[in-house]
């Protein structure tokens, strides 16, 4: 893992606000329908009682590059810059994989 | 320099700076487009002036750097190929036909100016409306101009003004004040403020924060304060994903909330769960609170809200033995008929736990100018007030926002009475689409008028339909201004990096067209000027405070122990009383209910049963999506790719039910009319109640009436609606709960 970096997405938090793909198409110029990552929902059902299935995460695909010119600057990639719920963390990936055992809910993508 | 110390953010830049071969220019985001905030961004520019890119301000306390889709994709609607970028006019003979003839500016405010000032001259100031739209930068600006002209019929065209004004107005009826929650957005430092703390429960009611981001509150603090511990209780009739996070989650039925607060308040006050030092020192009418409360019992309540009764009474007592709590509410408080009593209940259950000016609590925003008041009341004669219409019939118009009455306008416009009305000045509104209800009576009456002035940034519905002069806007981005809203107020500038075509702000044009009319009224030599003037209490011109921005209002709680919420410097409330008034003295003044009540709405399962078997849903409209904001949008590619149709959505065992499939088109229809929507099932709907989207038309469709104005006379939900029927008020209508059914649309239709 050395000198690789990804993206920690906390995504008890992911509200579903779709602000990362906005930004990252507005960023590389993606066209309508592409982008280096999409929201996915899971839910929502009922599982019993009270209890329901409701979450949203972002994945990343081939069109990201984890906006190797914006790391280069010291800047964010867009997403995370502009992720309304702070779910996304950008660095080394042997730093955000120490924090993987806090909390569930939390995914790690080697980029 | 005023002798109040702002309290600023160290910037690591000036508000102008180069990186990388781009211009980088500091800034707030408020409108055009709409939206209810002004975040903090970056704009981008190249050598040529053009407008490149937009990221959130990483050092603004606001938004921290995040932004929502609109923001960044704003480059697509500064450069839309649709936005109208010169003046032009039209026949009066070809209302509803594009038979628009390009003008200059020069050309456009002459005739403006001529035509006003004859309709004045021959029939009185006041027979000119000056209507405005939400969510855009203009009622300081409108407010002015209609009141310079002489015209006290300034109007927000929604039946019962429907939408947030019916809480300014309750609240400052009965508390004195507007309030809002403390999500630390009146510190610099916010959450690490030691003054602040996050509110222990949060009661979400009515409103989807995250999406709507209304009254200048940014949706996602609720995440931040989430995160610092505070927990939720969700009144929604729809599964959000804060009713997804929330301890307690009540699925109501729309249109009951004054009987669930009410519901709750007889929890509160029957356990004995209510803080008696604060209602004992600071309210007033809480024994005749209690009598009123006591007629709702819980097994009743759950029947009427359908909301189970173990839910109300366990989420009263979570709520009351808190330590601190907000609740944050919604449009859909406004939009019920009987909204005044609905608000006064919702926010007794604040006030009776004591939830005020404390640290997590419910505060009174800070403000700079304030902005219900509007700019230049001291501009309203007597003479003008006594020809504004509605405020005879509806005394609390008093309160609040200075408006008249968007249902007696309506019955102006048909009746002549009490006088004729002449023209119009609309200015950032479509409320053909969005607002008004009767979409086709609406238009038929406002057509009466001689001549009319739109003032927009794209051709819409309601310009086609009425415009006789069409002015073009300006985006945020091809302005400056400040940023002076609602909520708490902060020193903020907007600030122009780009020219798109011949473009005026707003704010240019109102200076521009206020200064023939009443040059007194308007002294400034240009917008810079009369920015500085407006702001003049802070101390800042505008040229200083767009390097200063964002600049901040020190703040301190407990203002009512401290003389600090009344003009005389007493301690207490601004009302009648000196304090907050559980038992209006207004209120039945006026003549209304002094306590809450809840009334079912006009027609529902329970009110008209009859109906309700041919029209088998309960229709709420209105839920904001991530991509547009009301009417606007639906031209920005990357923004309508996110929801490419307008939408009902339905619990997937009830369109089973009813033969209807994710997808397919279909009828809502009542007694007064129908549109078309795509039908999404989902779980989040109770199998009895359906949501539609509101305010869509197709700016890609053929746009004459004879093609049906942008489909907009086929998509209008308002054509479900009550037609002009306010609560007795005057304020409030039920927008969120008519009677509906649902069935597919038919090939050719």
């Amino acid at each position: 893992m050395d000198g690789k970096y990804g993206i920690l997405v906390d995504y008890d938090w992911c509200t579903g606000c779709h602000s990362c793909e906005m930004a990252c198409q507005m960023e590389h110029g993606f066209p309508i329908g592409q982008s280096g990552v999409q929201v996915c929902t899971m839910g929502p059902w009922l599982i019993e009682g009270e209890t329901w299935q409701y979450d949203f995460a972002p994945i990343f695909g081939d069109q990201c590059d984890l906006c190797a010119d914006r790391t280069a600057k010291g800047e964010l990639p867009a997403c995370v810059h502009h992720c309304q719920a702070n779910c996304m963390t950008y660095g080394p990936l042997d730093e955000l994989s120490a924090l993987l055992a806090d909390h569930r809910k939390q995914t790690l993508c080697a980029l | 320099m005023s002798e109040t110390k702002y309290h600023l953010v160290e910037h690591e830049k000036p508000f102008k700076y180069d990186e990388n071969g781009l211009h980088v220019t500091r800034g707030s985001a408020w409108s055009g487009p709409g939206c209810h905030i002004g975040c903090g961004v970056l704009l981008y520019t190249d050598d040529d002036g053009k407008l490149v890119k937009v990221e959130g301000d990483p050092e603004n306390p606001y938004n921290k750097g995040r932004l929502c889709n609109r923001c960044l994709a704003l480059t697509e609607v500064v450069y839309s190929p649709d936005r109208i970028t010169s003046p032009m006019k039209r026949d009066p003979a070809h209302r509803g036909e594009d038979k628009w003839e390009q003008i200059t500016w020069d050309e456009a405010l002459d005739l403006v100016y001529d035509r006003f000032t004859e309709i004045k001259e021959k029939y009185g100031a006041w027979s000119i409306p000056f209507v405005q739209g939400t969510g855009r930068d203009i009622a300081a600006w409108i407010t002015r101009l209609a009141w310079s002209f002489g015209s006290p019929n300034y109007m927000f065209n929604m039946s019962g003004m429907a939408c947030y004004l019916p809480r300014v107005a309750g609240c400052a009826a009965t508390t004195g004040n507007f309030w809002v929650g403390d999500f630390s957005q009146q510190y610099p430092d916010r959450y690490d403020n030691p003054e602040w703390e996050p509110a222990e429960y949060i009661m979400v009611w009515g409103n989807n924060p995250l999406i709507a981001n209304s009254d200048g509150f940014y949706g996602h603090w609720m995440v931040d304060v989430m995160k610092r511990g505070s927990k939720l209780i969700v009144v929604d009739p729809r599964l959000t994903w804060l009713a997804y996070k929330a301890e307690y989650w009540l699925q109501i039925r729309p249109g009951t909330d004054a009987a669930l607060a009410l519901g709750m308040l007889n929890v509160i006050i029957s356990e004995d769960l209510y803080d008696h030092d604060f209602v004992d020192r600071w309210c007033y009418g809480f024994d005749e609170l209690a009598q009123t409360a006591a007629a709702y019992p819980a097994d009743k309540v759950a029947s009427i809200t359908w909301v189970p009764e173990e839910k109300i009474v366990g989420a009263a007592r979570t709520w009351a033995n808190a330590r601190c709590g907000i609740v944050q509410w919604g449009l859909a408080v406004d939009t019920t008929k009987e909204s005044l009593p609905a608000a006064q209940a919702i926010g007794a259950l604040w006030q009776i736990c004591g939830f005020c000016e404390k640290p997590g609590c419910m505060i009174v925003p800070p403000e700079i100018l304030a902005y219900s008041g509007g700019f230049g009341g001291e501009l309203v004669t007597p003479e003008m007030d006594a020809h504004r219409i509605g405020l005879d019939k509806y005394s609390l118009l008093k309160f609040g926002f200075q408006v008249a009455s968007s249902d007696e306008v309506m019955k102006t416009l048909e009746t002549e009475e009490p006088y004729k009305l002449h023209g119009a000045w609309l200015q950032t509104t479509n409320f053909l689409t969005c607002t008004s209800p009767d979409p086709e009576r609406s238009m038929k009456a406002w057509r009466t008028l001689d001549f009319i002035v739109v003032v927009d940034m794209f051709m819409t519905p309601t310009a086609m339909a009425l415009a006789d002069v069409f002015l073009p806007a300006c985006t945020y981005a091809e302005r400056d201004g400040i940023r002076v809203g609602d909520g708490a107020q902060r020193g903020e500038t907007i600030n122009k990096v780009c020219q798109v075509g011949e473009c005026k702000s707003d704010m240019q044009i109102n200076l521009e067209l206020g200064r023939r009319f009443n040059p007194e009224a308007w002294p400034w030599k240009d917008d810079k000027e009369m920015f500085s003037y407006v702001i003049e209490c802070t101390g800042y011109t505008f040229e200083e405070l767009q390097q200063a921005a964002p600049a901040y209002i020190p703040f301190e709680y407990h203002r009512h122990e401290k003389g600090l919420l009344r003009p005389d410097g007493q301690p207490g409330f601004n009302t009648q009383t000196g304090r907050i008034e559980l038992w209006s003295t207004f209120y039945n003044n006026a003549g209304l209910s002094p306590v809450p009540y809840f009334e079912e709405p006009t027609e529902s399962p329970e009110s008209t049963p009859d109906l309700y078997e041919e029209y088998p849903f309960v229709l709420t409209t209105g839920a904001r999506n991530w991509f547009m904001f009301h009417s606007e949008h639906r031209q920005i590619p990357h923004l309508r790719a996110g929801r490419p149709w307008p939408i009902v959505q339905i619990n997937p065992k009830a369109a089973e039910k009813v033969g209807v499939h994710d997808g397919e088109w279909v009828w809502l229809e009542n007694g007064r009319g129908r549109c078309k929507r795509v039908v999404e099932c989902t779980e989040i709907m109770d199998e009895r109640v359906i949501m539609s989207d509101h305010a869509w038309w197709f700016p890609e469709a053929p746009g004459e009436e004879k093609d049906g104005l942008f489909g907009m006379l086929d998509l209008n939900v308002n054509k479900l609606l009550n037609s002009y029927l306010p609560g007795k008020s005057g304020f409030g209508a039920n927008y969120k709960s008519m009677l509906c059914k649902v069935y597919p649309v038919k090939e050719g239709e």
